[in-house]
């Protein structure tokens, strides 16, 4: 666990000195501008179109961060070499993995959070004054908690995708985990299609594999509630959690594989 | 030559070249001003259903993009120069794309329906369109009473369908939530429509909306009506005049010198009533209350 933990720390200052949190400026400045010039295109729809904007970009930053980065997890240390005096150290390959995995989700929390604080600063500023007859026709309150469901959604899902990343880097070029990664995020998007094949074809192998792609490939679309939360609709802390509870199954599935294979792997 | 001599030079001069290139742009636009072209706005997906696909987990914020291009694309149309054709021909587009991409976006069925309606020029004058807008919300949301109104309304105001407006009435008044006017409103027009003190007891309940724009909306049908109850009794006056003098063309500055006038009137909006030669009284076409209610699309 300690070792887990080094590895950890050491893939979140290695982020910080990446200057990977750099993206938070932008974001700021997106929901800032966003903040000062929406308000005069979207008749009367700032606070409902900043939710979107603030929620999107949340989701695409920490998307790029959890690609970007994650591919080159493993790969850096293969080729810098220094994955040879680590390994000569008292830390198992497993630990290794699951260390690098961590500390990137570590990093990603620190960017989702800042991401949050700014998004309800913004949302108090653009809601102060208005009268409450204006805030009650809003389908959601300006400061709703619900958008924190959204949130927790979408760091499941940048975990999700940091696993896929991490699983392809353990034995791929980061050109190869790149594709790979987000070949699998946009198929994770269609993944209803998939069950829904035997509309398309009728030969019976063609859906059975369609369906088994259906439960094997990671359903991304899940765990996108942003429309549900920014209108108010419900969105059940069970369905939450079901969904937490299905992505950290599926990243334990792939970090196992990642393990494997990264344990199988010759660096002489 | 130090160190920092050097950094500072190197600043001072990339500093420099970026000015000159600010100003030669600035040279360059005075020079050769660019052609203002009158060029068609193109919409390279108009299925809903591809673009949904397009967007994927972003069909919120990429709603938000049409949103906001719909309105634009009105407001541009709607203020066009006089020699541009005004056709609103991608408003309907933009407007469905809108809402398949976020199907509970209210205020693009409810302020699209307003747009969509709109007589022409002010708007395409489409209320059919507007129709299929707010069905496709109430098929979504078969509960949201201020869809049944937006459809009374259209059916009330463009359409004259009072019949029809009073059944939207009346069903928004059985949604729970729905406010306590609109039972007596759905009476009231299945009474009374086509008369203007329905209409305005109508749009008066609106103007009291918690939107600003549909209050907008309420303010503009509300100086409409005042404008025809103007003309109602400008016409009167003028038709006193015909009497007294038989076959003569007729002018403000008669009827003032006359003295049925105190001067040229002008209606809510400041704009001066237009008089025909055969005695007839309308808004202006400058007037931004043109057209009224059942004048002839032009």
């Amino acid at each position: 666990m300690h070792a887990v933990r080094c590895v950890a720390v050491a893939v979140f200052r290695e982020s910080v000195r990446d200057r990977v949190f750099y993206n938070l400026v932008l974001f700021a400045v997106l929901l800032v501008g966003g903040s000062i010039l929406i308000g005069q295109l979207t008749a009367g729809q700032d606070v409902k179109i900043i939710k979107d904007l603030a929620l999107t970009a949340t989701s695409v930053f920490g998307l790029f961060v959890a690609i970007f980065v994650g591919i080159n997890l493993v790969s850096k240390e293969v080729d810098r070499r220094s994955i040879y005096p680590l390994l000569a150290k008292p830390v198992r390959r497993s630990e290794f993995i699951v260390g690098k995995f961590f500390g990137l989700l570590l990093t990603l929390l620190v960017n989702v959070v800042v991401m949050t604080v700014a998004l309800y600063a913004v949302l108090f500023y653009l809601s102060r004054g208005v009268p409450p007859n204006v805030q009650q026709a809003w389908d959601a309150p300006a400061l709703d908690p619900a958008l924190l469901k959204a949130i927790a959604l979408i760091y499941v899902d940048l975990s999700v995708v940091t696993a896929l990343a991490v699983f392809f880097s353990s034995y791929s070029s980061p050109m190869l985990s790149a594709a790979f990664t987000l070949g699998l995020y946009l198929v994770g998007q269609f993944n209803a299609d998939l069950k829904r094949f035997d509309q398309i074809v009728s030969s019976p192998v063609a859906i059975a594999i369609g369906k088994a792609c259906y439960y094997v490939l990671p359903d991304f679309a899940r765990f996108d509630v942003k429309l549900a939360v920014v209108h108010g609709l419900p969105v059940s802390a069970g369905y939450v959690a079901y969904t937490a509870l299905y992505a950290a199954v599926y990243i334990v599935a792939l970090l196992l594989g990642a393990i494997l294979i990264f344990s199988r792997r010759d660096f002489k | 030559m130090s160190r920092i001599a050097g950094r500072t030079a190197t600043a001072v001069a990339a500093a420099l070249f970026l000015a000159a290139a600010v100003a030669l742009h600035a040279a360059q636009d005075a020079r050769f001003p660019s052609l203002s072209v009158d060029r068609p706005e193109l919409l390279y997906v108009r299925s809903g259903e591809t673009m949904k696909r397009l967007a994927l987990d972003y069909d919120g914020a990429v709603a938000d993009l049409y949103w906001i291009r719909a309105l634009q694309h009105f407001g541009r149309e709607r203020l066009s120069p006089p020699d541009h054709v005004r056709t609103y021909a991608l408003l309907y587009p933009l407007l469905d794309l809108t809402t398949t991409l976020d199907p509970y976006f209210t205020i693009a069925y409810r302020f699209g329906a307003i747009f969509l309606g709109e007589t022409y020029p002010g708007g395409p004058g489409r209320p059919d369109l507007a129709i299929a807008l707010l069905r496709k919300g109430l098929s979504v949301q078969p509960q949201k009473w201020q869809y049944m109104q937006d459809l009374g309304f259209v059916y009330y105001w463009h359409l004259q369908d009072y019949r029809t407006a009073a059944e939207w009435f009346r069903r928004a008044s059985e949604v729970p939530g729905a406010p306590t006017w609109m039972g007596p409103l759905a009476a009231v027009t299945l009474a009374e429509g086509g008369h203007r003190g329905a209409s305005r007891s109508l749009w008066q309940q609106i103007a009291k909306s918690e939107e600003p724009w549909l209050r907008d909306s309420a303010a503009q049908r509300l100086a409409q009506l005042d404008a025809m109850d103007a003309i109602d009794q400008l016409e009167a006056r003028v038709r006193d005049y015909q009497r007294l003098h038989p076959g003569v063309s007729l002018t403000w500055d008669q009827l003032r010198a006359a003295g049925y006038l105190p001067g040229v009137p002008l209606d809510p909006t400041g704009t001066p009533f237009v008089l025909t030669p055969e005695g007839t009284v309308t808004v202006s076409k400058q007037s931004s209350l043109w057209p009224l209610p059942g004048q002839v699309r032009q």
